[in-house]
This record gives structure tokens, sequence and C-alpha cells, in this order.
């Protein structure tokens, strides 16, 4: 595994820089916040990372997608990350793309993929039920009668549940909470009687909802693949999901860092550019290299997923980890240097610490991250 | 197959056959290798290794073959050095000379210094020692005042360095001298290879807080030094010093890795695990287990940035201060959460109480400390860091 872009990964890079650069600034987000925009994303710029084919990059080409790879997504979710682009990116075309690619037969396949892909369908993972990530303490419950499924429990924390079209639902179906047996996948139309979603304001004013389901019924077929085994598949899922954040984190990092450093050495206090503070330079140094080692572990967890490494678990959890504590480090260290201009809505540096609280929360802590890795190696 | 693959069964077979035994032993400290001409060899075998590997130029495998080196690519160094450690092969030879002298002499030497010192630095012929720091000059390595007067047809060299590294062992120093006293002081600075043997010279070690060190000062009185044996032009030694701190500070940043600096290679899992128990086989102690895992996983972050930097080509400059700062702090790390792993075992100094693994942990505990400063203290990395990548004003 050399720890180095394609020629092709590079490429998706360079048009997501220059997309992000051009049409989406921070201003495209300041606004769709100042408009209260419910789905807090475009549909039109939606519909134009659709024509750049971004929907369909973890598509197989049999279903209308280019099958670039979770490395091919990444990268432009680190760029979308540095101007904060709100985008359908992460629940639909990595969850809802790899957990009905992983888990689908090929009929669900053929239902759901191209429309994705198209540009038609999103879609949102309701997984987690509690104040803290953890994929196996589900409780909502899937029960069959006939040939029809019910459903009961409620889900929180669902990302763009407030806009998609299709639901994805983990619920247990045998065994108990915390364990991995026993979970099933099912795929829900928004719309269902017995399903209701509301949305949550968050700080970092994306599109969250919660949802309950009071005898949610679905057909048969609503089920994605098997029963009762759908646990080690949803942790694939979101090792992807993790990796694909942590690289938009990564990108909100290089930004918020970016921002920083070009503020150091423009800012004069005491008639001196405040960048050449030695206390301050040492702690910006320090944040580059914390920067490159984030760098190192995204890269290196994407590769493993893209090349079925038995690392995967590992490295994801390591890139979620070392991806959230820079972030932290750098989102508060940047509203320091700033000085009051900093803690002023007016300024975007705000926008990236509010951002970074919420994503260091998304599919684990770095807590979260640092006991599973521990877990994993065995110490 | 291709060229790479059959390069790498040659090399398989070639140490298959030339790889003494005993050298794919773990090594002891007193059969360590350093060459030079009062090399003493404890194992012949060490000798017979050394010279075989000498020969193929293997010792110093990306050196040009012109001067005695191996003249391999990249790649190729990759695949020695991945096949050295499959038979885990000692070091044939410990060298300053190749670790950071002959990248400098490649440079910035003229075509007879190449000739006259890449071969024996490659075969271990002659040993050589650093001459930078002074009592004077440390962090502000640029103040040095040990002189070179030009007499004509050599210089006359007074004044005293410290933290020579086997200086009392070493052949050759190549040192800082001030030649433009009156020059500012970086541009009164050059760069010159001493004969240790010459009068004048004399050494004495240095005890450190962990014991015995392979430090010494290196006093110069009066010190007659040949001109062909300056390096690139005088007052310009500056230049060449700046670089070869480079490929010094690329040597210890491995140490973050290599659980390196002296003594114990060993992990601080097992070290945790052997003296806090295990529970169901994890780390007994919650707070150890998780001081202990975020220490591993910012190892292995930095693990993935050195081989990220060799995949982008090794573009080294201001890189190597960044991994010289992380890689020595994240060494004092581990040696930190050893010995508090290991408890009151984790504090003996003599035989009395301890053994010798725990003996050797202690120490190099507190040899650890040293490797934030020496070769560019961790504040010196994060100026450097902050004015050459950052871009910062002064």
């Amino acid at each position: 595994m050399k720890l180095i872009l394609s020629e092709e990964q590079q490429f998706l890079k360079d048009t997501a820089q220059s997309f992000a650069r051009d049409k989406t600034p921070t201003t495209h987000f300041r606004k769709l916040r100042d408009d209260e925009n419910t789905k807090c994303w475009d549909d039109s710029i939606w519909q134009e990372m659709v024509q750049l084919g971004w929907s369909g990059i973890l598509v197989p080409e049999e279903f209308g997608g280019s099958d670039f790879g979770i490395a091919g997504i990444s990268v432009i979710m680190q760029e979308l990350g540095k101007t904060l682009t709100p985008s359908p990116m992460l629940a639909t075309s990595v969850l809802g793309v790899s957990a009905i690619k992983l888990l689908g037969s090929n009929e669900q396949k053929k239902i759901y993929l191209p429309k994705i892909v198209s540009g038609e369908t999103t879609t949102a993972l309701a997984i987690d039920e509690g104040n803290h990530h953890n994929p196996f303490d589900i409780e909502a419950t899937a029960t069959l009668e006939g040939d029809k499924w019910t459903l009961n429990g409620q889900k929180v924390f669902i990302i763009d549940g407030a806009s998609a079209d299709f639901i994805l639902i983990v619920a247990r179906t045998s065994g108990e909470k915390g364990e991995s047996n026993g979970l099933s996948v099912f795929i829900a139309d928004k719309n269902s009687k017995g399903l209701e979603v509301s949305q949550i304001s968050t700080a970092d004013c994306r599109n969250y909802a919660n949802l309950i389901m009071n005898n949610l019924i679905l057909d048969e077929n609503a089920l994605l693949g098997e029963v009762d085994i759908a646990g080690e598949v949803i942790e694939q899922v979101l090792d992807l999901g993790r990796i694909a954040m942590a690289s938009e984190m990564l990108g909100n990092t290089e930004e918020a860092f970016e921002i920083t450093v070009s503020y150091l050495k423009e800012r004069k206090q005491f008639g001196v550019l405040i960048g050449s503070f030695q206390a301050l330079q040492h702690r910006a140094a320090k944040m580059f290299c914390e920067i490159e080692l984030t760098k190192s572990a995204v890269m290196a967890a994407m590769h493993a997923a893209d090349e079925n490494s038995n690392e995967l678990e590992r490295l994801s959890s390591l890139a979620k980890f070392q991806a959230g504590e820079t972030l932290h480090l750098v989102s508060n260290e940047a509203i320091q240097m700033h000085g009051g201009i900093g803690v002023t809505d007016e300024y975007d540096i705000g926008f990236y610490l509010k951002r970074a609280r919420v994503a260091e929360q998304i599919f684990g802590t770095s807590e979260y991250h640092q006991a599973r890795y521990a877990d994993i190696s065995g110490f | 197959m291709s060229n790479l693959e059959s390069f790498r069964q040659e090399v398989s077979k070639w140490l298959e056959e030339n790889c003494p035994p005993s050298m794919r032993t773990p090594l002891v400290p007193e059969e360590e290798v350093w060459g030079g001409r009062n090399a003493q060899y404890v194992n012949p075998e060490s000798k017979l290794w050394l010279e075989r590997m000498g020969e193929k130029g293997w010792t110093a495998p990306n050196l040009p073959t012109e001067y005695g080196g191996g003249g391999l690519d990249r790649d190729q160094t990759k695949i020695l050095h991945q096949e050295l450690y499959k038979i885990k092969a000692r070091p044939a030879l410990n060298s300053f000379g190749i670790w950071m002298l002959a990248p400098c002499i490649i440079e910035f030497g003229s075509e007879e210094q190449k000739r006259e010192h890449l071969p024996k630095i490659i075969k271990g012929e002659i040993r050589w020692c650093q001459g930078y720091s002074e009592p004077g000059s440390g962090s502000d390595l640029a103040s040095l005042s040990t002189k070179a007067e030009d007499m004509g047809d050599h210089y006359l060299v007074n004044g005293q360095k410290v933290w020579t590294s086997y200086a009392d062992k070493a052949d050759w120093i190549f040192a800082l001298v001030r030649t433009g006293p009156q020059e500012p002081k970086h541009s009164g600075i050059s760069f010159l290879l001493i004969d240790m043997a010459s009068e004048g010279v004399s050494t004495k070690p240095i005890t450190l807080i962990s014991g015995k060190s392979p430090f010494c000062e290196t006093f110069f009185d009066d010190v007659k030094a040949s001109k062909e044996n300056l390096v690139g032009v005088e007052n310009s030694g500056w230049t060449i010093a700046k670089k070869l701190l480079q490929h010094e500070r690329n040597f210890i940043s491995n140490f973050g890795l290599a659980g390196g600096g002296t003594g114990s290679g060993a992990d601080v899992v097992s070290i945790a695990k052997k003296y806090l128990g295990e529970d169901n086989g994890k780390i007994a102690h919650p707070g150890h287990r998780d001081n202990i895992t975020l220490h591993k996983m910012k190892e292995h972050a930095f693990g993935l940035t050195l081989q990220r930097s060799g995949d982008e080509g090794g573009k080294a400059s201001a890189a190597s201060s960044m991994f010289k700062y992380y890689g020595t702090e994240h060494n004092k790390d581990r040696y930190e959460l050893m010995i508090s792993s290991m408890g009151n075992k984790g504090l003996g100094w003599a035989e009395q109480g301890f053994s010798d693994d725990e003996q050797a942990i202690t120490k190099a505990w507190l040899r650890t400390k040293a490797n934030s400063i020496e070769g560019g203290t961790s504040e010196v990395q994060l100026n450097v860091i902050s004015r050459r990548v950052l871009d910062l004003p002064s």
C-alpha cells in the first residue's frame, strides 16, 4: 500500500477543489443557514455534483456508477470540508450506497442504486438510539407477521434524516441490546404510515432528525438481504462512513488552520505581526505536525478500505480518532488565535468550531475509537 | 518477473550465502560494529560480515558505486532492508560517516575528497565523529568560537567541542570552525575535516544522568589541519552544517519508532501487561491502558507519516524538523509510560533488587531526555517549522 493518491484520485480532488472554490465557498453555507433551509443543502448544487458523477462513486458500473472507491469519495469530501459545503454525499453516496451494495439483493440494488446515481433519490441511515454512538446498542424491533414486517422503536441523530426519501433502519430481529447478532436493516419510504420523522436543530445548522416507529408496517422485501446477520456489514458500512467523515474533518482542519495562519500574518498588536510571537508560533507548528499525522492516517484508512485490507477496522478507528483529535485542537486554537473577532458570528471561523464538535460525535468520538483500537490491538 | 523481483531474489541468495550465522542472532552491545583503525572484534564473524557488506557497498546502499557505495535506487534499497530484516541480520556497520558525513561530501566535497574519504567510510576503515556544539554554543550553534587561522598551507585550530559522540574512539572528526572572525556569525564558519591523531587533539568522556555515555569533550590546542581538508568554500560551512543537521534529525527521529536511544527495545504494551497484570488479556489497569493506547495510536499515525513522506519521494528539509520533534517527544513519552507501568520496578539503578532489563529501562528512560535536546532542541525544530513551512514572520 503506497500512501499517495493515484492520478484518478488526484483528478477528483482537483475537480472538487475548484468546485468548492467557485461554487460553494463558505458564503454558500452561510446563506443556507441564514435562509433556514431545511435540508441545509442546495438542490441545484447537488444536481451539479451528480452531473460530475459524485453520487455514484461507490456504485458498481453495472448499476450506473463509476466504482472509484472510498479513496475517490474521500478526497472529494476533504475538499468540500474545506468550505463547509453541505451535501447528501455522506448519507446517500457513502452510507446508503454501501448498505444497499453490501447487504441488498440484486433486485434491491437494481431498484435503488441507479436512482441514487441519477440524483433522483437520497437516503439516510438510522442507527443510533442513545446520546452516544454505539452501533450494537439497539432496542428497536422488527417482527415478521405473515408477509409484513412491523417495526417499533426510536432513532436519533440521523444525518440528512429531515430530507431523505428513503431511510435505512437498523432494527433488532433477535438477540439482546449490545449484541451484534440479531440485527437487520430495512429500507422505508419516508412517508410510510407509522413513521414519524422530526428534524432536530443542531449547533452546526446541518440536517439531522430523530424518528419514532409506531407499528411501522413494511413489505417483506423492505428487508435488505438476510435477516439477523447484518451486524458485521453494518460495521463495515460505518467504517466507510468514518473514513469519509475523517476525510471531511481533515478538510475542515486544513482550512481552519490555513485561515488562522493567514490571520497571524496580517494582524498587528504591540506594533508587530502577532505571528512573530513564539507563544503562537510553537502552537501553530504543533498543529502542523498533527495535521500531517491526520493526512497519513486518513490516507492509509481509505486505501485499506479499497484494498479490502484486514486492517480496515483498526485504520478506520485510527483515522476517525486522529481526525477528531486534530480538528478539536485546531478548531479551539483557531478561535483563540483570532481573539475577539473569532467569537463573532460575522467571521467564518466559528462555523468550523460548531461543525467540528458535531463531526467528532458522528460514528464515534475519539474516546470511542480509542477504546475500539485498544480492543482490536489486544492491549 | 519484474526487475525488482529478480533483484530481491538476488539479494536474498547473496545474504543466504554471505551473512554469517551469528550475525543473524540478536545483537549484544559488546559486538556492535563501528569500524575504524582501532576496531576490536569480539566476534570474528562481525568483522567478516562488515568486510563482505563493505565490499558490496551495501553498508551504504544508496551511495554511488564509483566511491564504493551500493549504487541502489530507492526501491532497491528498500528491498535490501526488507531482506536484511527478514533474516534478522545485525547491522554490519554503525557509522556517523555514512549517516551524516557521506551525504554532505557527495553534495559539497571535491572529487579528491570523495575518492579519499567515501570508500573508507563505506568499508568501515575510518570512524568519524561530529564536532559541532561548544560549551558556549548549544541551540545557537552559529555562535561557535573554535577558530581555524589561515597559516598559508594549513589552518591552526584552537578551541573546544562538546557532545562529540565517541570522540575517544574516532579516527577523524568533521568540525565546524570559525575562519572569518570579522564576518557576521553565519558567514564566518567553515566545515573542516581533522585527523584525531593530530598533535594537540585530546578528549575526555562525559557522564550523563543515565550514567556512562559515548559523549566526550574534545579539545584542540594548536592543531594543524591541512587546507585540502576544507569541505566546500571557506566561510560557507553553515550551508553544509544545516544540511548535515537534517540528516542527523532524520536519523534521530527514527528513535520514535525503533524504541531506540540506548538499551532496551522493549514494547510498552508487553511491559505493562507484565508489571500491571492482565485482565482477560487486557492491560489490567484502565488508566494505564488508556494512556498506552493513546501513545500507540500516535505512534501508528507517525509511522504512517514517515511512510507517506517516503512514498512521496522523501522531500526532506522542513519535514525533517517535524520528524525530529515528533519522534523524540514520542520516544520520551514511551519511556515515561514504561517506567510508570513498572511501578517501583522502573526505578532501579544497580543490580541490587533489579533485573538487568529493569535497570536498562531506567537508564534508557533517563537517556531519552537528551533526545529532544541533541541534534537541535524541540523548540528549535518548532521554530524551523514556523519559519520555513508556515512562513510566519520573525
